[in-house]
């Protein structure tokens, strides 16, 4: 073979390696998403949704004290999580080069790497052991911590999508920059942020280990945000590490609900940030 | 009239106090870990990181057998993301038809967004039994090495490497696409200029965001370090330091999630935490890191002038 016969040789495997790997990477994910989907769906029932978890060892039951769980505590997490990330990503995305903002940028990608299950221990800190009861509040600040980074970045992206023209012109009309942003790029990127805010909440609502020694767990109905609280992935781990087929059968179920949840939102969330993106070429 | 400086000041900085937030949570975090893990730090020093022993009953406490499993599981993951990693963001970048392009990104990413406890679920039913099969075919004269010492429990090292791989892919490859997006187009026309191969212009621009990428696969490290849930659920959880890949062990984030609960004492509760503080400082240091080298790839990126295109006018002129 002539060199350059070889030198193109190598080109073409590197490149079919390269499809391989893509492939590689699919292969698990279709792995995983049937899996899911096919238990899933044979688990779901009615009941799942309506009735509360059995007695050890009985058959049937649902998880509708996780499910209505899992929506308080993400319901905590956005009360504090969204004005602090949404404020934050305007201060960012307004002063963009100032050192104090590259440093906030640096914060939040950090926090962003930062593993849960250690964000929970500091919502443990701050929450559980000053009062000695674990509760839904502690909850919901460990996940509105791990939601903080990802709604600041959304909102930064977002507002520096909307068309600097539209900045530009009320800047001109004598508008402060409070009145700016507040009257017309906030309306302007607010579909894509509340998206982004959606996805989120759905990122966050997947968490578990920041739950287990937060929200810690419960067997029975309880909306009382300073007790313990049953979520749906708290409810899926014990279920998964128990020894009994029904509980494994709803832990799918539950499984397959949450998968659900995220893709919906981040279908919505691609359309919606693609119409922005449309918006601002034109 | 109202003076608009004033506004605007008082604008950046309402608005620089919340961003401000953000800064502290951080250093709140380091604070509040040191300061609830201080029983721990007290007593046992140094000896705690090299302590092999985990005895919570008789009030010894070693992290080694912790850390190890971490550092090897996280390594392993790396070992066979890396290379796929890559391989992805190559193929979407540099090789893919435009139509495919947008499908596969959102594909690969679709692998970020599955929560932990359902590859956990998944791991637990499905992959932990594949690879007990795996193990029980392991050729005999492979066992005498000690990557594949130790009984084919399906638990252990290998599913936990597995598993991590498959969660640490999308991040790595959507970083290193972006890396890969951002190096300037004439490096690849003056290889093509050349006459490199397609793969030679490929490795020039791989070479160009060469930080870059390094920052991507350290950014992968730092997300299979703190991973809790999964690895928690394939591991094994028996705190001991081996190399070999069927041995059932145990990681940092996986030894809090089972025992942070059950800790009744106070001493065991703080060794726990003070576990959680290394964890926070490893993850702080490696992030940190690799955010910096993509920066520093982007910025340099930015800087360059791009050539202008010769047009007719411009020749005419």
């Amino acid at each position: 073979m002539s060199y350059l016969a070889r030198r193109k040789f190598i080109s073409r495997v590197a490149e079919t390696l390269c499809a391989v790997a893509v492939l590689l990477a699919l292969l698990p994910l279709a792995f995983i998403l049937f899996y899911v989907i096919r238990q899933g769906i044979g688990s779901m029932n009615w009941a799942f949704f309506t009735q509360m978890p059995k007695p050890v060892g009985e058959v049937g039951g649902g998880m509708a004290n996780a499910i209505v769980g899992t929506l308080i505590i993400i319901g905590i997490a956005a009360l504090f999580a969204v004005p602090v990330g949404c404020i934050c990503g305007i201060h960012l995305a307004e002063y963009p080069d100032t050192k104090f903002s590259s440093m906030v940028r640096f914060a939040a990608d950090v926090l962003n790497g930062v593993p849960s299950i250690v964000v929970g221990i500091f919502a443990y800190g701050l929450v559980v052991l000053p009062v000695k009861r674990f509760s839904a509040i502690a909850g919901g600040v460990a996940l509105g911590l791990l939601m903080i980074p990802i709604v600041v970045r959304t909102t930064e992206e977002l507002l520096r999508l909307v068309p600097s023209g539209l900045r530009e012109g009320a800047l001109a009309l004598g508008a402060t920059r409070g009145r700016a942003v507040m009257t017309v790029i906030l309306p302007a990127a607010l579909p894509g942020i509340l998206t982004g805010i959606l996805v989120a909440l759905a990122r966050v609502a997947g968490e578990t280990a920041p739950l287990l020694f937060t929200a810690f767990n419960n067997r029975f109905w309880s909306t009382n945000i300073t007790q313990p609280m049953a979520s749906l992935t708290v409810q899926i781990f014990t279920y998964a590490i128990s020894p009994y087929d029904d509980w494994h059968r709803q832990a799918w179920a539950g499984a397959f609900l949450l998968v659900m949840i995220i893709l919906t939102l981040s279908i919505v969330a691609r359309l919606a940030v693609r119409r922005l993106e449309r918006m601002n070429r034109t | 009239m109202k003076m608009r400086g004033s506004d605007d000041r008082t604008f950046r900085i309402g608005t620089g106090v919340f961003a401000a937030v953000v800064l502290l949570i951080v250093l709140g975090i380091g604070f509040e870990l040191t300061r609830q893990s201080l029983l721990s730090i007290q007593k046992f020093g140094f000896s705690f990181w090299t302590g092999k022993v985990w005895d919570p009953v008789s009030g010894e406490f070693g992290a080694q057998p912790f850390i190890w499993g971490t550092l090897y599981s996280s390594v392993l993951a790396l070992i066979i993301a890396t290379p796929i990693s890559l391989g992805i963001a190559i193929f979407i970048s540099e090789l893919s038809p435009r139509m495919l392009r947008q499908p596969l990104t959102y594909l690969t990413e679709l692998l970020a967004a599955i929560p932990s406890i359902v590859y956990g679920l998944w791991g637990i039913f499905v992959l932990v039994p594949l690879v007990r099969k795996l193990e029980l075919a392991t050729p005999g004269f492979l066992k005498g090495i000690p990557l594949f010492k130790g009984p084919p429990l399906g638990v252990g090292m290998l599913s936990a490497a597995l598993i991590l791989a498959i969660m640490v892919v999308p991040f790595t490859s959507s970083v290193a696409r972006e890396i890969l997006k951002n190096v300037p187009s004439n490096q690849r026309e003056a290889a093509y200029a050349l006459g490199a191969t397609r793969w030679e212009a490929i490795k020039v621009a791989m070479g160009y965001g060469k930080s870059g990428i390094i920052g991507a696969v350290m950014l992968g490290f730092g997300r299979a370090l703190g991973e809790t849930m999964a690895v928690t659920m394939v591991i094994g959880n028996n705190p001991q330091v081996s190399t070999s890949l069927f041995a059932p062990q145990y990681t940092m984030a996986a030894v809090i999630a089972n025992e942070f609960t059950e800790a009744a004492d106070e001493l065991y509760l703080h060794a726990l935490i003070e576990i959680g503080l290394l964890l926070f400082i490893i993850t702080i240091a490696v992030n940190g890191m690799s955010r910096l080298l993509i920066w520093s790839m982007k910025s340099r990126s930015r800087h360059v002038v791009p050539i202008a295109p010769v047009t007719p006018e411009a020749v005419a002129a």
